[in-house]
């Protein structure tokens, strides 16, 4: 799998949402991802995770060995930069 | 047999302060995202108890189910899902993890 098709499958999942996924063994199945969306305005941790999670359906399960994630929304993205 | 293993998730995460369902065990873990969350809780100082999903397929099906969540490892405290190795470390790095922690060690 590649950092694109992931980064697709997110977007999709996640309409609007800012998506930048990078392949850090290189070997198609260890990812990190940075995922900013208005959609988590007021949800938990665990409910953010679990909204990607959801967007990636059966590549998370099948393909994907591990996932670090970094939810944020665009009032705390903006905050970080 | 889908019962039972609800059913032992469910003692487990009630009995326990922190839970945390792991690849391997606090000595031994086979996955650096369970290393790093054992390390979490061991730098907090405060008692965990771990399950081992590698030896038990079951309750690593169940656990996943139990929680909607597809990955290991998985962290309870206080009977509440918390989240995995991403949220754990963000937690703990905000301090918000040593406030939880406190508040159902009491």
């Amino acid at each position: 799998m590649l950092a694109e098709d992931l980064k697709k499958l997110i977007e999709q999942g996640l309409p609007g949402a800012h998506v930048e996924v990078r392949d850090f063994t290189g070997g198609g199945d260890h990812f990190e991802a940075l995922v900013v969306s208005q959609d988590f305005e007021g949800k938990t941790l665990v409910e953010r995770h679990q909204a990607v999670y959801g967007a990636l359906g059966d590549a998370m399960r099948a393909q994907v060995h591990a996932l670090t994630l970094k939810t944020l929304t665009p009032a705390q993205y903006q905050q970080r930069r | 047999m889908a019962q039972d293993v609800t059913e032992r998730i469910q003692s487990a995460v009630s009995n326990n302060k922190v839970m945390i369902f792991m690849k391997g065990t606090a000595s031994f873990p086979q996955c650096g995202f369970s290393a790093a969350t054992v390390q979490v809780f061991e730098q907090l100082g405060v008692p965990f108890e771990t399950a081992d999903v590698l030896s038990d397929p079951e309750l690593r099906d169940g656990i996943k189910r139990f929680t909607n969540w597809p990955t290991i490892p998985q962290v309870f405290v206080g009977g509440k899902f918390i989240g995995g190795c991403d949220i754990v470390r963000e937690m703990y790095e905000s301090g918000d993890l040593k406030t939880l922690v406190d508040s159902v060690m009491k």
